[in-house]
């Protein structure tokens, strides 16, 4: 079994900015774990302290069980996959894969075979003697993985490694790296702002936001009960209305809206009479009246997107809508510019405090 | 500093530290405390070294100002140097405008090429060359007699041949600033000044120059002080008549024999030459970072 | 309006020729007079065709001696200079503003100090120190403003180095000194090559700085500046001649390095 990886309370303050703040959070060995955030949210700088670039000025990073204070990046059971991917452009790709074992101390003939057997692993067998530059986007990106695999890393630590590709080849890629990952057993610690990478790769995600740790969970228990409006937002697409809790009974809050009284279930911390937010997933929205709850929008464009359609509307208050629709079902879809009733089941929607 | 130390770990920032501590305390401060420490002092028999005539004064410096042969060799090597300073200007800014604005990209290619080459070769040679060219029964002076524009042979030698020598010799560092300098100026504002019905010299003079402030007075700068500071061309194009200050400092030092003045004389040229570069800049505006290119 | 536009491009074209005859007529001359049999060196009157001259030169002892002299000076320039003007270079990059425009200032101001006044400076220091002019003191006032020109150009190339490719070495277990050696310095070798080859050239090339230092010794640009005075030959000529060809050969294949790791830049960058 690969190595944990625990932060305990870090802090990193840089000047007078505040990038990470207290946060905590365990990743189990063999774990393929996802930070997930927007830009400046600190998951960068989590994974450098991580990796050992950056000491954290609060805090404890365990990995293995061992603390990790005042180790370099070179002393810590890590490696790191880089979003430039940061190939090195004077060696042969062989070189490249084999600069850990070089580090190490390996003869020339071991370096020589240890990255002839990696070339096979990513399938660029017979590529070792071209230099870097005469790669493509997606074999270079192989290179980095399999340079990274190379030292046999406790932990493997990447920073979006797949945002420079095109689509294609990121869907591509990612069953590859999470194929790499069950197969190898490795502890993986992945940065994405992408949350659709995180949630079709990651066993569980830490979402962060300004800094601050807002949850951790796996994919499908941070998208059906987000612990805070951020993830809930972030995480997936929702229709957030605004309005005040009257009563929380069985786990069921039922909110005062200005679309009238609505139900779902109770997040942490929800009480009677806080200000509050319900969120509904558009595909928990059904065309027609039903369910517990009724919500009507006028309906300003439909998007066909495929296996599904996407109608964008605006509720009597203002705020958007957004529902999707199966094609299977593309007759019980709504007419443009008419009015339209949805109705959702209390159990698909989530209560939040606003703040 | 701590930088330095995290980056490339103890062992090597502390061999990087101390080179580099090595060449500026040793090969670039101490030498010029010493020369100020000489210039200071008076000349003396070793016997008297150190006793109690070994006092420092300013007397080397103000022998300069009294010695009238020397004065005026001073102020005639500074004004010469401005002069060659801006004949070299004169020289080079058409083609450095016509480089940077007019010129297709092969043009500017073979210029470049042609223009790079000679600097490429020796100043003690391309000096040598002009030595050669300006002899009194030399090139010139027989094309100029073939042709009919003289009828006796005119000796070069001397301040003309030191100017033309110098100009020639600093030609690469003046082109290339204000062709640099020039080339960022858009097309578009020479053009529209062009409609606004202003003429050619005005153009340059109100829009071309000031765009180019910062390659022009790199340029001087660098020709000034080299001027200033030169041996070659005075020595192998000068006459009796047209002596340099640097010869007067060699004098010193190897005929002379009196190393304190000699120092102080060179004391004077270093300070001439910073004022003038460092207020120049700052007159300009350039930054000291930006001249090193 | 039209009349105007020719005569000024007639004007300029006028110029533009006396420019570039200003440039090279010299240089001509002076590689001609080398094949005249003239005693002094000249093309007017050109008294006869011959080689004679290259062979009094190869018979010069005081001009190989010179020659020794110069090769020596600068294989030691280069050998210190590049070291301590790579070591300036990386200290510049790794300091904050405030402190750097200093540095800078220092490091860059052998550069705006006249020739003489270095040779000048390094003389009345290693005097008091016991040392006279001579190969050791060339070396020593040549290196002192040649690191500048290093320190230049490793800057500018460091420049375009991406750290991310040390932590990527660091990440996978490199020492800070492995860093060095693989990652960095293979970066900076071609500034290094351009840097020594100037360095070479500098040196010697340099001539105000020398004769302030030289002692008893004669290095090439001194022994052709003493020709001048005390009998010019064609012999000179072909020293020169000799030089410009090598230098131009060396530029040109300078030139070509240069290029060619440009566009090996631009495909891998």
């Amino acid at each position: 079994m690969s190595y944990s990886v625990e932060l305990h309370q870090v802090g990193m303050t840089f000047g007078a900015t505040r990038a990470v703040d207290d946060v905590t959070f365990i990743v189990e060995g063999g774990e393929f774990f996802s930070i997930l955030g927007p830009s400046g949210c600190g998951k960068t700088t989590i994974l450098r302290m991580i990796a050992g670039f950056l000491q954290p000025t609060e805090g404890r990073i365990l990995i293995g069980g061992r603390d990790m204070a005042g180790l370099g990046p070179n002393q810590r059971p890590t490696a790191m996959i880089f979003q430039s991917l940061a190939l090195f452009p004077l060696m042969p790709v062989w070189e490249n894969i084999a600069f850990g074992l070089e580090a190490r101390g390996a003869s020339k003939a071991e370096r020589r075979r240890k990255a002839d057997e990696l070339l096979k692993l990513i399938a660029l067998e017979g590529f070792g003697d071209r230099m870097p530059g005469e790669l493509s986007g997606g074999q270079r990106q192989r290179v980095a993985i399999a340079r990274a695999l190379a030292v046999e890393p406790q932990v493997l630590l990447l920073d979006e490694p797949l945002s420079a590709l095109d689509l294609k080849l990121r869907q591509h890629m990612r069953a590859e790296l999470r194929a790499l990952q069950k197969r190898t057993g490795v502890t993986f610690i992945y940065i994405t702002h992408d949350q659709s990478e995180a949630l079709a790769m990651s066993d569980r995600i830490a979402v962060m936001s300004a800094g601050v740790l807002q949850q951790v969970g796996a994919p499908r228990d941070l998208y059906d009960n987000p612990a805070t409006p951020f993830v809930a937002t972030f995480v997936g697409e929702t229709n957030a209305i605004s309005g005040k809790v009257m009563a929380v009974e069985n786990g069921i809050a039922s909110v005062e809206t200005g679309l009238g009284v609505l139900r779902g279930r109770a997040g942490p911390g929800v009480s009677a009479g806080q200000g509050a937010k319900l969120y509904v997933r558009p595909e928990a929205l059904v065309p027609g009246a039903g369910g517990d709850n009724t919500l009507s929008a006028s309906i300003e464009r439909i998007d066909f997107e495929g296996a599904f359609a996407l109608a964008h509307g605006r509720f009597d208050d203002g705020a958007a809508l957004i529902a999707s629709i199966p094609s299977t079902d593309l007759s019980s879809a709504p007419e443009i510019g008419s009015r339209a009733s949805f109705g959702f089941a209390s159990s698909h929607a989530v209560v939040l405090p606003d703040g | 500093m701590a930088e330095l130390y995290r980056r490339f770990g103890g062992g090597l920032a502390t061999v990087f530290v101390g080179l580099v501590f090595l060449w500026l305390a040793g090969m670039v401060l101490a030498p010029n405390v010493m020369m100020i420490d000489y210039a200071l002092r008076p000349n003396l028999p070793p016997a008297q070294v150190g006793g109690p005539d070994d006092v420092y004064s300013l007397d080397n410096i103000l022998y300069l100002a009294k010695e009238g042969v020397h004065r005026a060799i001073f102020f005639k090597t500074v004004w010469a140097s401005a002069f060659v300073a801006f004949a070299t200007f004169v020289v080079c800014y058409p083609l450095a405008y016509w480089l940077a604005q007019h010129a297709t990209p092969g043009q500017l290619g073979i210029a470049l090429l042609a223009l790079t080459i000679p600097f490429w070769i020796n100043e003690v040679l391309r000096t040598l060359a002009w030595y050669i060219l300006l002899a009194f029964r030399g090139p010139l002076n027989a094309a100029l007699l073939g042709i009919g524009i003289i009828d006796q042979p005119v000796r070069w030698y001397g301040n003309a041949g030191v100017l033309a020598g110098m100009v020639y010799a600093y030609i690469l560092f003046m082109l290339f600033p204000i062709y640099n300098s020039i080339e960022s100026l858009e097309k578009a504002q020479i053009e529209a000044a062009r409609d606004l019905g202003a003429s050619t010299w005005r153009i340059h003079w109100r829009v071309v120059m000031p765009h180019a402030k910062a390659g022009i007075a790199t340029g001087c700068v660098f020709t000034f002080m080299l001027a200033a500071g030169s041996y070659v061309a005075p020595a192998l194009l000068g006459a009796p008549g047209s002596r340099w200050f640097t010869e007067i400092i060699y004098n010193w030092f190897f005929e002379g024999g009196d190393w304190n003045r000699g120092a102080a004389y060179a004391l004077v040229l270093l300070v001439l030459c910073l004022v003038v570069v460092l207020a120049t800049l700052k007159l300009a505006r350039v930054n000291l970072t930006d001249v090193a290119k | 309006m039209i009349r105007a536009d020719r005569i000024s491009r007639f004007l300029f074209g006028l110029y533009l020729a006396a420019f570039f005859v200003y440039l090279f007529a010299p240089l001509t001359i002076m590689a001609a007079a080398t094949f005249n049999t003239s005693r002094f060196p000249t093309v007017t009157p050109w008294q006869g065709t011959t080689l004679q001259w290259f062979a009094e030169l190869a018979r010069d002892r005081a001009m190989w001696q010179s020659v020794w002299t110069s090769l020596v000076v600068a294989f030691f320039v280069v050998l210190i200079s590049l070291p301590i003007g790579t070591a300036a270079a990386l200290i510049l990059t790794s300091l904050h503003a405030r402190a750097r425009g200093f540095l800078y200032a220092l490091m860059v101001s052998p550069l705006l100090t006249p020739g003489v006044v270095i040779g000048i400076a390094t003389l009345v220091l290693w005097r008091q120190l016991g040392v006279g002019g001579g190969v050791f003191l060339i070396v020593v006032a040549q290196t002192s403003f040649i690191i500048c020109y290093v320190m230049l150009m490793v800057a500018a190339r460091l420049q375009r180095f991406d750290r991310t490719q040390e932590e990527a070495a660091l990440s996978l277990g490199a020492s800070k000194l492995m860093v060095f050696r693989r990652i960095l310095l293979p970066f900076l070798r071609p500034a290094l090559i351009a840097a020594a080859f100037l360095a070479v050239l500098q040196s010697i090339e340099n001539y105000n700085t020398t004769l302030f230092v030289r002692g008893f010794e004669t290095p090439l640009t001194v022994f052709i500046a003493t020709k001048v005075r005390t009998g010019l030959t064609p012999a000179v000529n072909a020293l020169a001649l000799i030089m410009i060809a090598m230098t131009v050969l060396g530029a040109v294949a300078y030139e070509f390095v240069r290029r060619r790791q440009a566009a090996a830049g631009a495909r891998t960058g």
